[in-house]
């Protein structure tokens, strides 16, 4: 009987694994190969790569068949008697050169193609800062005035337990970043903390953002479209949950885009005049909070013992407001606590600090207001 | 390659056997018991290790986070590497070093023999420091293997000082290990064994050891820098007190490359032995696989920054890395040719240790050729931090070096133990292992491919079908590993005796000169060697 019953199971199981499966093709297709993409250097860069890959699979082959040969042919079951001869210097000449040759021949488009993805400043039209912090990226259109942070959408969090079905699921941000197709955008990257790396397939850009560096590259997109990526290099708790979010649109959209950004940061600023009521700073503080605080300090407020403290409880958020609004406004040395002095506006800093000390298990009572933050910077 | 003269008796005045008990392990002086405890030990971090990559597989069995939270997964991606290099693939070689260079060149012993106690039993202490941060708050490291600052420095755990020191009696563990190992070859060589008769074991495990002491300390070094960085307001690391991250790496890179090498020659010596043994016919140009031994070596010092093709060096230093790393691929390429060579026209049969050896030159080779791809820097910038290197790293690390421990494990233990293994068992674990390993990391070709990157606790829908096949594969090949600890207790136990010579078509002293098992006390009078 029990026996008739584990069988069941495993049989349930068997046929969960296999509906699962089905469940995701119906998802999202899968790919075997590289991208082409869709930059001049994406294509280039998966031509070289299958260069490479058939060398590779022809001097595989060649290997493999050898040995296959004596390993059917010259096996002593078959009555192969072993010869003795174990040394030509003229044959190990041969293999020592051949490869030398293939190797040459790879070098050549490698060395150009490298030439031409490391050339990032050659009519540059938009210079593009791109910012890698804890777990977001920040944008800023050096030219124009406009930047803003783009993070992991909340569609994506709210489905991370069960997220079959969810289109995108970990490749979709709050705000994406609007590229004009055909513009040689140069990108300029830099971290805030640790190691970050931009990382978009499609666009053929690889590049870590390190602190204290500048690091550039390059990509003229030649078709209007989102291309999604993520960062590559492992960078803390949240490194699997920053996406990337570019979408390529035609010159006229990406002006509308901008002027459209332009606008919205006359109105948070305007926002920071006014005066804001407890109800509405929490609410918006809320938002902040999981988009920004929660990675560390956890979405109940818990923290990670030991490596990040908790907010419910803490001396900080139950203490003097002040030194509560500092240490987010200028961050704490030597600690993984940024100073969000330059990602967060002074609504989202007061919402954030009014929302810490009015929630998650802590009830101070007290709030400040988006004016008195504006002075603070 | 040696022939010996001396007969398989042994005659000794106050020949002693071991002491009983527990004593016998801690006090042992004899290679053979320190190459036991060795083996043991790397046999038991191999477990450790696995079961801290059956959770990375369970999480990554399907999209969405299931089984642990993301700081518990950096962990044991961190800890799954740092075990399996430092706890089981170098241990291991040591282990097989110890056992098999003195019977190899007719020692009686290693030359430093308490040099070479304290080294093991330094081991088992600086692993359970390294583990003890699991029960530490903040927990273990959690920056990766490669610890890259300033994750590893401003940014980690409390516990990262254990890591560090961990890594400091690691590292003299290593150096002490690889000192043993040069003064056993140079100075207790049998008479006649020179240098071009030596086995190409001992020849990799010499090369090997110089590698170890260049590069150890460089290991050490970084971590101290990293020690003083966090505690002793030092900013080596540091961008914001005028240090350099990338330095980090650089420094890193320097040790961590001719560490791939370290992992990787004693292996080439194993296949280098087994193959002409079952292929009954003399290794193919051992000269030019001694200097191709040789060539790898010195490269392995001047390629290192080409894991950080997108750290943003100036593109002369992207294009003489590039270079630099193609050219690896001769020598390389070299061994291979070979080993396939020794097998040509030579009259091959397939016992379990043939199996694991040719096993390791397909998937070896595989592993090598993807390894070409990734040092096409422009490409690289696709290919860095992907699935794709932790496919190639795994097919280079796992069906290399683990494949030729398992081979040599297969082909010396009826020397170790007297009692040949069962060669049906041995088989099935070959081939399940095989199967399971290829379902296991192929696929992981395709996901770095797609662009999934590596140390993700979850991903995105269209790396679901891979990751499930992938995770399959894992399970079964761990699994395939316990059934070895069957294997291995089953011949330890008892089993068909070997033969003096164990093989047809074995040579070396080891075979010719000594009976199964070998004494506890091998050649007190040094063979002869023609």
């Amino acid at each position: 009987m029990v026996f008739k019953k584990l069988t069941a199971r495993w049989f349930a199981a068997v046929a969960g694994v296999l509906s699962m499966l089905l469940v995701s093709v119906a998802n999202a297709a899968y790919t075997l190969n590289l991208t082409e993409g869709v930059t001049p250097i994406s294509r280039d860069l998966h031509g070289l790569h299958m260069i490479v890959f058939w060398i590779c699979v022809a001097i595989g082959s060649a290997v493999f068949a050898v040995m296959a040969w004596s390993i059917f042919f010259h096996r002593k079951s078959r009555g192969a008697k072993a010869s003795n001869f174990h040394e030509s210097t003229k044959i190990e000449i041969i293999w020592t050169l051949a490869p030398l040759l293939i190797l040459i021949a790879v070098a050549i488009p490698a060395t150009s193609t490298l030439l031409d993805l490391e050339d990032a400043t050659t009519d540059a039209d938009i210079n593009l800062q791109v910012t890698g912090i804890q777990w977001k990226w920040k944008y800023r259109f050096v030219d124009e005035d406009v930047e803003f942070i783009s993070s992991l959408a909340q569609s994506s969090r709210d489905v991370i337990k069960d997220p079959l079905g969810n289109e995108n699921y970990l490749l979709e941000v709050d705000e994406p970043i609007v590229l004009p197709i055909n513009k040689k955008i140069r990108f300029l990257f830099h971290s805030n903390d640790v190691i970050h790396a931009w990382f978009v397939p499609a666009l053929a850009v690889k590049q870590d953002a390190i602190p204290g560096f500048i690091n550039d590259s390059w990509a003229i997109i030649e078709e209007v479209g989102t291309y999604r990526g993520q960062c590559a290099e492992l960078c803390g708790i949240e490194h699997g949950f920053m996406p990337i979010v570019v979408e390529a649109v035609t010159q006229a959209d990406y002006e509308k885009w901008l002027n459209g950004k332009k606008a919205e940061a006359l109105a948070v600023a305007a926002a920071a005049e006014e005066k804001w009521s407890m109800e509405d700073l929490i609410a918006k503080g809320e938002a902040v909070y999981k988009v920004n605080c929660s990675g560390c300090h956890g979405v109940t407020g818990a923290g990670i013992p030991g490596v990040f403290p908790a907010m419910t409880g803490s001396s900080v958020v139950n203490g003097d407001i002040a030194d509560h609004i500092d240490i987010i406004v200028n961050g704490k040395a030597g600690t993984a606590m940024a100073a969000f002095k330059s990602m967060l506006s002074d609504v989202d800093i007061a919402a954030v600090v009014t929302y810490e000390r009015n929630a998650l298990g802590n009830s101070v009572g007290d709030m400040v207001q988006p004016s008195a933050i504006t002075g603070l910077r | 390659m040696t022939n010996a003269t001396t007969t398989t008796e042994h005659v000794d005045h106050d020949d002693h056997g071991p002491a009983y008990g527990l004593t016998r392990w801690i006090t042992t002086t004899n290679h053979k018991d320190i190459g036991t405890l060795y083996l043991w030990f790397a046999f038991i971090m191999l477990l450790t290790g696995g079961s801290f990559a059956m959770v990375i597989r369970a999480e990554l069995f399907q999209p969405g986070l299931q089984f642990v939270e993301p700081h518990f997964f950096n962990q044991m991606t961190t800890m799954h590497g740092l075990i399996m290099v430092f706890g089981a693939i170098m241990p291991a070689f040591v282990g097989l070093a110890n056992w098999m260079l003195p019977l190899m060149i007719g020692a009686p012993d290693m030359a430093l023999p308490r040099m070479n106690n304290w080294s093991f039993w330094i081991l088992p202490f600086a692993f359970t420091m390294l583990l003890s941060s699991f029960f530490m708050e903040g927990g273990a490291p959690a920056f990766g293997w490669t610890f890259y600052a300033p994750l590893s420095t401003t940014y980690a755990p409390a516990s990262t000082d254990y890591f560090i020191f961990g890594v400091h009696l690691m590292g003299i563990s290593s150096v002490m290990g690889a000192i043993n190992v040069i003064a056993t070859i140079l100075n207790m060589r049998a008479p006649g064994m020179t240098l071009m008769k030596m086995p190409l074991f001992v020849w990799t495990w010499l090369i090997t050891a110089y590698l170890l002491i260049a590069v150890m300390p460089v290991l050490a070094g970084a971590v101290t820098m990293m020690l003083t960085d966090r505690h002793f307001g030092t900013s080596f690391f540091d961008a914001a007190g005028g240090g350099d991250p990338v330095m980090f790496q650089h420094i890193f890179w320097f040790f961590g490359h001719p560490e791939v090498y370290i992992m990787i020659l004693p292996a080439f010596g194993i296949i280098s032995a087994i193959v002409p043994t079952f292929a009954r016919k003399p290794l193919f140009g051992y000269s030019s696989m001694v200097y191709a031994t040789g060539s790898i070596a010195i490269l392995s010092f001047m390629v290192w920054a080409h894991h950080m093709f997108t750290t943003g060096m100036p593109v002369a230093g992207e294009l003489y890395f590039m270079y630099a790393t193609i050219l690896i691929s001769i020598p390389t390429g070299v061994k291979v040719f070979n080993w396939v060579t020794t097998m040509w026209r030579g009259s091959m049969t397939f016992e379990t240790p043939m199996l694991w050896a040719l096993g390791f030159i397909v998937m070896f080779t595989i592993g090598g050729l993807s390894g070409l791809m990734l040092g096409v820097a422009p490409v690289d910038t696709q290919y860095h931090d992907t699935y794709f290197v932790v496919a190639h790293f795994h097919y280079v690390l796992v069906t290399g070096a683990l494949y030729s421990i398992i081979a040599a494990f297969y082909y010396w233990v009826p020397k170790w133990t007297g009692n040949m293994y069962n060669e049906t068992l041995g088989k099935i674990h070959f081939w399940w292992s095989t199967i399971a390993v290829n379902v296991l990391f192929f696929p992981q070709h395709f996901l770095g491919l797609a662009g999934m990157p590596r140390r993700i606790p979850d991903y995105a829908l269209q790396f679901a079908e891979f990751n499930m096949i992938s995770s399959i594969g894992g399970f079964s090949f761990g699994l395939a590993q316990v059934f070895f600890l069957f294997i291995i207790i089953k011949t330890i136990k008892g089993g068909k005796k070997a033969t003096d010579i164990v093989w047809e078509g074995a040579t070396g002293l080891e075979f010719e000169a000594l009976p199964s098992p070998a004494p506890y006390h091998s050649f007190n009078t040094a063979p002869e060697v023609k």
